[in-house]
């Protein structure tokens, strides 16, 4: 494997940090609200980090642990989202019927000639901690045993901004050989072998999640090597029957490494806010507003479909008259002008400099507009 | 992954290139498959190997048939033929329209050129575009063909094709612009014949076991470039360059004024490598500053005397403006750039963008980096290929120039790209080889806030 | 977005209101279309939850399954849209018109005209949203290789009559759209972004309820907070104001609303198979219906909206006047059409789970030619698509100040008149190597020339290259006069078909292969159903 493709930095030395995370936990702790339990993040929830990872308020959040649907409703703009239960009963029995028989199906859908002689080992445990040891062991106990082994549900953890993250994979399945494979079940089809790109590739970040995850306990275990292929196993076309195809995660592992590793900004975006910064959803509306203004957002309108305080955040990009409300590209051709009034003033004359191309290219974009349009008028 | 064979010691470029070659040949003139593939990185002599092919299979008795991309690059093979084996009868077959080969041709007696094709039968070697090619019907098939920029050619594009040979040598670079359509193609994702993939994608789909060949030395690339692009660009298929860092060597005549754009040349001729980074700030795509200041580095280029030692000849060459390019990912780049040298008396250097620049080969490139002063990355400016075409064009150095800001930008880019199942993933993309490139150029940095 | 469309949605952020971005209407809109506004059920692929259809506004069918997950509710509740949908479908199928068409003789392998029917008007079907037009190839997908139990008396689960056949009109409604232009079936959504420009951005435009507003707000409220209240102003009860136009129902409707409807109407469907006597079951009968009275309600309440809403989005584009190219590009539809009539009838199988080699080819390759000729017809029908082109370089308006006869150099010298011309625009047209070709609109078509050079600032000069008639002088007429204005694309105005690709019989070794022709050939076999196929 080539240097520039290699694993790239430890996103959090777990060991290392110990005592330096403390302060940033309890820092933390206390912009979420002192009562309040961390929202746990779960691999979505990393995943989601990928989708825009500038925008500073969503990395504190998250980071923090925020419950941000009920922060987005503290602050007067809940997130619209919700699932239709009809939607979770399906995903549901799906899951289940992918793994009743002791997953043979699933396993021969990896390729397995004999699955019913696959080792199924329970690593059910008390408490995360728990179960994540009790995955931990098992995995090296089915390595070691060289035999196909399913892990359901097995758990891995994954320490973000100095607070542990519990990831709850559907499966993973140990081959023989040692190789590892994360399993992602999902409800949507796979219709003549295709399926939504857009929900493949959120499976697809999703699961390199529980890859990088799952590395930090295969460094271990000798003998082991974490797949960087996953197998997404879906509904085929309109039946309830599974099937599966191998996607290739190496893109996401790269891309979601160098996230995790920016996950450090979060102690600095914590130590800049102002004291008595709160996001803690029973605080007054007016100081929650003015926490949330004192770190900046990168709102986007992609923000709207992958996170709760889009409409807030919308809602004041739109005051400020952003360009980007109306989508990142927009500013391709605008320079550095960033308002829509400072564009449609440089547009009509108002102001700018001529000579800046995105200013003189605006003003012939008016004047253009303006001509086709009088041409309609006049008939 | 076994260590390439560019990093053993004692590796001998020559030696490795003639035997790569040799099996090529083999495969070519007596393989019993069909089609022979071969991967090209830039400046491994993909044009000498297929000129090569193309004489042997015409001296073994065999008519041929070459399907380029484009009529220059048809023109170009044509010239290089006649260079090597001047009493060689070729024919030109091209298009209806006004202007359609390149007038040097007509000094060529041996050269015969039609827009039919049956005027042009019972000749050795016929050479044409992809897309003229696609209109010769009912003709009997030729035994062999040679496919040249087979990775840019799109899989529709061979399709039409492909029932005029029986059997054929592909030959491209994998790491260059991938064809594109102008309408949406994703509903034929993952079938093996999209016809939006490239034709080297499809044909190896449908026959794995191809022989598959790869030049691994680049004879353009410096030393100081070749680990670069190889690692950036080529992870799985590494190759190395065919010189050491003794063979070139680049100098001027002029010393250093002490300015930016002398100190980032003065760079770049030491290491191969400059970066000339202005301020950050958000720019429209034809920022006047870095124009302003692309225009600037090519002056200075011309005027300090310079001169190119390599392995070609015992003197050095001068650097005149036809050694020099400017590469840029917009045609309104290009533009800017081509008026901003004319007001400064600079003329006959090649500007064009990255998709113009394919297959070009210079001593010197000056490059406006795709994402410099974008307030966003887009796939476009992204996309592996383009940096890629542009970070290897040179023989001696390459100048880039951008704002300050854009690892920050990389590292801001939204990743929600969509996933089509069973579409081979193409690695690395343009967002990690764009990091890796970065990184390496802030090596060779020369800031420069320009008015100052 | 091009600079022009940014600045329009700007001009619109700024005033509240939509704004232009067309002067003429570039899709040609029937006079009685069809219009199906389909619900789906969450998670569920291909299970129709209900639907509004019909072509008379004030009248839809309402098509309501009252359980999703019943194969025999679904069945019926495809054979009423099939009866809804087929004859208007076939009421096109005999009104035609004699054609020719270009065909390769199978004896000779020459092109020769061949006289052929054309239907004088094609079926035009409409949907509310993007997601409507994939939920409508989806219905195609699920329906078209479903057997009935004439065509398979052993079909385990035989579908009604008519349903593989409103499979294949579906699918190949929903296979049309994909050809840049075509107007068979079209989305409101499409419609309407397509020629106005919102202040907010295109993802937000995808909900018809918020780009409607904008464009056509309530009197007396601005589009923008119109447009919000559409997008997120719930009642009371938590439920939206305006429900999605489909096919995916809000979650909140499903949970608080649907899934208690959908519960009740299983007991009473229980209640009534397990009624003992006459007089109970009449009893339980009464509250089967009732139930599914419920379910009707509910899924009329929601879909009411988006159908109000796609007519009246019908209503605003309509009364744009339809740009002259776009009836030219309806032929095509018609052709289209008539297509695939011909096929139906002629007993061909259902089309293929995946397109062949040489058919995705195909596809791809008429499609950009359509593209390319839709934004070149776009440009030439509408002087604010023009400005746009103008303003990337790639047209001009000008003024001929002066025109010199030329010829060619040859043994019958033809003309080659050069035109110097003075613009404000700034076309892109030299620097590269290659000669830059500009058109003019001439006689109904067009006329070429090449860029010679620049004379001065916004002054150039162009040698006129055809169109000039056969003789040594330029016909009456084809030379342009000192004073006129011309506008010059540097796109082509007509677009020519790419080389003709082999047969799928002859498909090359490159790409497979002629595909297998076998007995029982896998693209037609139907998709196999499971006894616990509830889905």
């Amino acid at each position: 494997m080539n240097a520039s493709l290699g694993s790239g930095p430890d996103p959090t030395p777990p060991t290392a940090r110990a005592d330096a995370g403390v302060p940033v936990r309890q820092r933390l702790a206390e912009l979420r609200g002192p009562t309040r339990p961390p929202h746990p993040l779960d691999a979505r929830a990393l995943a989601a980090l990928a989708a825009n990872p500038g925008c500073e308020r969503r990395t504190l959040l998250d980071g923090a642990g925020v419950d941000k649907a009920a922060l987005a409703a503290a602050l007067g703009s809940p997130a619209p989202y919700g699932q239709s239960q009809f939607a979770f009963m399906r995903g549901n029995a799906f899951e289940a019927r992918v793994k009743s028989d002791g997953g043979t199906e699933l396993l021969r859908l990896l390729g397995v000639a004999d699955p019913e002689a696959a080792l199924t080992p329970d690593v059910s445990a008390a408490g995360p901690e728990g179960r994540t040891a009790r995955t931990a062991l098992a995995l090296r106990e089915a390595t070691t045993a060289k035999a196909w082994t399913l892990l359901d549900h097995p758990m891995l953890a994954l320490e973000v901004a100095g607070t542990p993250a519990y990831l709850e994979p559907d499966a993973v399945v140990v081959h023989p050989d040692g190789h590892w494979t994360v399993v992602e079940i999902k409800s949507f089809p796979m219709l003549d072998g295709s399926a939504d790109p857009a929900k493949v590739g959120a499976a697809a970040r999703q699961a390199a999640v529980y890859v990088l995850a799952l590395e930090r306990v295969a460094a271990r275990v000798p003998g082991a090597e974490v797949g960087h292929h996953v197998l997404l196993v879906c509904p085929k076309d309109f039946s309830n029957l599974p099937t599966g195809s191998v996607v290739d995660v190496r893109k996401q592992l790269s891309v979601t490494r160098r996230q995790l590793a920016r996950m450090r900004r979060v102690e600095e975006l914590a130590a800049a806010l102002p004291g008595g910064t709160s996001f803690d959803p029973s605080g007054s509306t007016e100081e929650l507003l003015a926490s949330v203004e004192a770190v900046g957002a990168a709102y986007a309108p992609e923000c709207l479909a992958a996170c709760e305080l889009a409409f807030h955040c919308r809602g004041r990009a739109r005051e400020a008259g952003a360009v980007e409300a109306l989508g990142r590209s927009v500013r391709g051709e605008l320079g550095g002008l960033s308002t829509v009034a400072e564009v449609l003033d440089a547009a009509h004359g108002r102001a700018g400099d001529p000579a800046d191309p995105a200013v003189a290219a605006l003003r012939r974009a008016a004047a253009l507009r303006a001509e086709a349009l009088a041409a309609r008028g006049g008939g | 992954m076994t260590r390439p064979p560019a990093d053993r010691p004692g590796f001998d470029p020559g030696a490795e290139a003639a035997r790569a070659t040799a099996g090529i040949l083999h495969d070519t003139l007596h393989g019993t498959h069909r089609g022979v593939v071969v991967d090209s990185p830039p400046g491994a002599g993909k044009s000498t190997l297929v000129v090569r092919a193309a004489l042997e299979l015409a001296s073994a008795g065999r008519p041929l048939m070459v399907v380029a991309q484009t009529n220059a690059q048809v023109d170009d093979l044509v010239l290089r033929l006649a260079e090597k084996q001047p009493d060689l009868p070729v024919g030109r077959l091209h298009s209806s329209e006004s202007d359609p080969y390149d007038k040097a041709l007509d000094d060529l007696p041996q050269v015969r050129k039609s827009a039919k094709a049956a005027d042009l039968a019972g000749i050795d070697v016929v050479l044409s575009t992809a897309a003229k090619w696609a209109h010769v019907k009912g003709v009997e098939p030729w035994r062999h063909a040679i496919v040249d920029e087979a990775y840019q050619m799109r899989s529709d594009s061979l399709l039409a094709v492909a029932s005029l040979f029986e059997q054929a040598l592909f030959v491209g670079d994998p790491g260059q612009l991938d064809p594109f359509s102008i309408v949406g193609a994703d509903q034929w994702a993952g079938l093996s014949y999209d016809p939006s993939a490239s034709a080297v994608s499809t044909l190896l789909a449908h026959n794995p076991q191809l022989p598959q060949h790869r030049l691994p030395v680049s004879w353009r690339l410096p030393a100081s470039a070749a680990p670069l692009v190889s690692d950036a660009f080529y992870p799985y298929t590494p190759f190395r360059s065919g010189t050491g860092p003794e063979d070139r060597r680049l100098s001027f005549g002029v010393p250093s004024s002490g300015s930016a754009p002398d100190r980032v040349i003065d760079e770049a001729a030491e290491s191969g490598w400059g970066l000339l980074e202005l301020p950050a700030r958000h720019t429209p795509r034809t920022d006047p500053e870095a124009v302003g200041a692309l225009a600037q580095v090519v002056r200075r280029l011309l005027d300090r005397g310079g001169a190119a030692l390599s392995e070609r000849s015992p003197d050095p060459t001068p650097l005149t403006a036809d050694r020099v390019a400017v590469g840029t990912a917009h045609r309104d780049q290009a533009a800017a750039v081509r008026a901003a040298l004319a007001a400064l008396g600079v003329t006959g250097v090649a500007v064009d963008t990255a998709n113009r620049l394919q297959g070009r080969e210079f001593d010197v490139t000056v490059v406006l980096h795709p994402l410099s002063g974008r307030p966003d990355a887009t796939a476009f400016h992204l996309e592996t290929g383009r940096l890629c075409v542009l970070a290897s064009r040179h023989r001696h150095a390459c100048i880039v120039i951008c704002r300050e800001g854009v690892t920050g930008l990389l590292d801001e880019h939204p990743s929600t790209e969509p996933v089509q199942l069973g579409v081979t993933v193409k690695f690395p993309d343009g967002w990690e080889a764009n990091h890796s490139v970065l990184a390496h150029l802030a090596e060779h940095r020369v800031r420069w806030v320009p008015g100052r | 977005m091009s600079l022009i469309n940014t600045l329009a949605r700007l001009e619109a952020t700024r005033s509240g209101h939509a704004q232009p971005l067309a002067t003429t209407r570039h899709r040609h809109l029937s006079d009685r279309p069809l219009v199906l506004v389909p619900l789906t059920t969450a998670g569920e692929a291909g299970a129709p939850l209900g639907a509004l259809v019909g072509t008379d506004r004030e009248a839809p069918r309402l098509l309501v399954v009252p359980q999703p997950r019943d194969r025999d509710l679904r069945f019926a509740f495809l054979a009423d849209l099939a009866e809804t949908v087929l004859p208007h479908l076939d009421s096109y199928a005999d009104d035609t018109e004699p054609a020719e068409r270009n065909e390769t003789d199978p004896e000779t392998g020459k092109r020769v005209k061949v006289e052929v029917e054309l239907c004088r008007d094609a079926p035009q079907l409409i949907v509310p949203s993007r997601s409507g037009i994939d939920y409508v190839r989806l219905l195609g997908r699920s329906m078209r290789f479903r057997r009935t139990a004439e065509q398979d008396p052993d079909a385990p689960y035989p579908a009604p009559p008519h349903i593989p056949l409103l499979g294949r009109w579906l699918t190949h409604y929903g296979e049309r759209v994909r050809t840049p232009g075509a107007a068979l079936l079209l989305c409101a959504t499409d419609l309407l972004s397509r020629h106005w420009a919102t202040g907010q951005s295109s993802l937000e435009d995808l909900h018809l309820g918020a780009l409607l507003a904008w464009i056509d707000p309530p009197e007396g409220e601005s589009g923008a907070e119109a447009a919000r209240r559409a997008e997120t102003g719930r009642d009371a009860r938590g439920q939206l104001l305006c429900p999605p136009a489909g096919p995916a129902t809000d979650p909140a409707f499903d949970n608080a609303l649907l899934a208690p409807a959908i519960d009740a109407y299983d007991l009473a469907r229980k209640n009534f198979a397990g009624a003992e006597d006459g007089g109970s079951a009449d009893a339980r009968l009464g509250e089967l219906a009732a139930a599914e009275r419920h379910v009707r309600d509910l899924l009329s309440a929601q879909l009411l909206p988006a159908w109000h809403a796609t007519w009246r989005a019908l209503d605003l584009v309509r009364a744009l006047p339809e740009g002259p190219r776009a009836a030219e590009r309806w032929t095509r539809d018609r052709w289209s059409y008539t297509g695939h009539r011909d096929r139906v009838r002629a007993g061909e199988p259902p089309q293929p789970r995946r397109d062949s080699a040489v058919g995705a080819a195909q596809k791809l390759a008429s499609r950009e030619t359509e593209q390319a000729r839709l934004e070149a017809q776009e440009a030439l029908d509408d002087p604010l698509v023009m400005a746009a082109r103008r303003l990337t370089g790639e047209a001009f308006t000008s003024e001929v100040t002066g025109v010199e006869p030329a010829w060619t150099e040859t043994k019958r010298p033809t003309p080659r008149p050069l035109v110097t011309v003075r613009t404000a625009d700034l076309p892109q047209l030299g620097g590269g190597d290659e000669q830059v070709k500009v058109y003019r609109s001439l006689d109904g078509g067009s006329q070429s020339a090449e860029f010679v050079r620049w004379e001065a600032a916004g002054v150039l000069t162009l040698r006129l290259l055809n169109a000039m008639g056969r003789a040594k002088d330029p016909a009456p007429g084809t030379v342009p006069e000192v004073g006129d204005r011309i506008c010059w694309t540097l796109f082509p105005h007509e677009q020519r078909g790419g080389a003709k690709l082999p047969d799928p019989e002859d498909t090359p070794w490159t790409h497979g292969g002629p595909p297998a022709v076998d007995g029982d050939d896998a693209h037609e076999r139907p998709d196999p159903i499971t006894p616990d196929d509830l889905l």
